[in-house]
């Protein structure tokens, strides 16, 4: 019983760290890939899609990955032909910062109030 | 204080309402910007006739206005195009360049038979991604190219509207 519940930890362990071998390599273009809207089947990452826009944009990430881009620079390079809307990820500008920022002022607000109500009073 | 609170409260959730009101009314389609001006990119292209292998930006001349027509013969829109596509080549100052997306040679040579060949030149793309470089959504889509600048979009079919528009442009 005992070698039974040590082999099946060993095999958990190893076919976590299999896992997570293979899904290092193949890893960054599925990343990059599921970050980029698909522009004509809109809701869908291009990873997702099977549109023929989707399919192309998958062969041009990988063949800039073997020319040895990295991950920002194919942003760039999508961000300059399509616009800011093909990332998933927005990043922090004129027109996104209170997506990025109101949360974090909610947060500080709320805490803020917790704090006033429940520690200053106690005290 | 209490009183404060919910008053403020109440006034933030108003202003979310209103925000998501007005925000109901807008598509959320996005549609990409038209009046552009980008360079080409550097890239290499293949000739559909002869097969030869050039520098892309080889193709254009600084005097001259270009339309890069992205085509194929298995996309119905641009069937519809087409003739309005004859009708521009019989303009003076300005060359269509085709590029070929994922076709097969002999459908695109019958579709071209068929209806007649409005191309300077026509570049092959297999597998989509040169459309891709040049920042195109499918077919049909053409861009108005002049200096070695894309200087304007159209995403699908064109139509008369947009032909005249086109000829005024490069006038």
């Amino acid at each position: 019983m005992k070698y039974l519940k040590f082999l099946l930890i060993v095999l958990i362990f190893f076919k976590i760290s299999l896992n997570s071998v293979s899904a290092e390599s193949k890893d960054l273009s599925y990343k990059i890939t599921k970050n980029l809207r698909c522009l004509i089947c809109q809701g869908q990452s291009v990873h997702d899609s099977d549109s023929e826009f989707a399919i192309s944009l998958k062969l041009v990430v990988n063949e800039k990955l073997n020319e040895g881009l990295s991950e920002t620079e194919i942003y760039d390079f999508l961000k300059d032909k399509y616009g800011q809307w093909i990332l998933y990820d927005p990043e922090l500008n004129k027109s996104t910062y209170l997506l990025w920022l109101l949360p974090l002022l909610l947060f500080l607000i709320g805490g803020a109030i917790i704090f006033k109500k429940f520690i200053i009073k106690k005290n | 204080m209490k009183n404060k609170f919910s008053i403020l409260l109440v006034i933030f959730f108003i202003f979310v309402f209103i925000v998501f009101y007005k925000g109901l009314n807008n598509s959320n389609i996005y549609v990409p910007s038209t009046q552009v001006e980008k360079d080409l990119p550097d890239l290499k292209v293949k000739l559909f006739n002869s097969e030869e292998e050039i520098e892309f930006k080889s193709l254009f001349e600084d005097s001259e206005f270009y339309l890069l027509n992205i085509w194929s013969s298995w996309c119905a829109p641009c069937r519809e195009e087409h003739p309005l596509l004859m009708n521009l080549k019989n303009q003076k100052n300005i060359k269509i360049i085709g590029i070929n997306y994922k076709d097969k040679k002999e459908n695109a040579e019958f579709f071209l038979s068929e209806l007649g060949n409005p191309y300077h030149e026509i570049l092959e793309d297999g597998n989509g991604s040169k459309s891709i470089e040049l920042g195109a959504y499918g077919v049909p889509e053409s861009f108005l190219v002049y200096q070695n600048k894309i200087i304007q979009k159209y995403v699908g079919p064109l139509n008369q509207n947009l032909l005249t528009e086109i000829i005024n442009l490069i006038k």
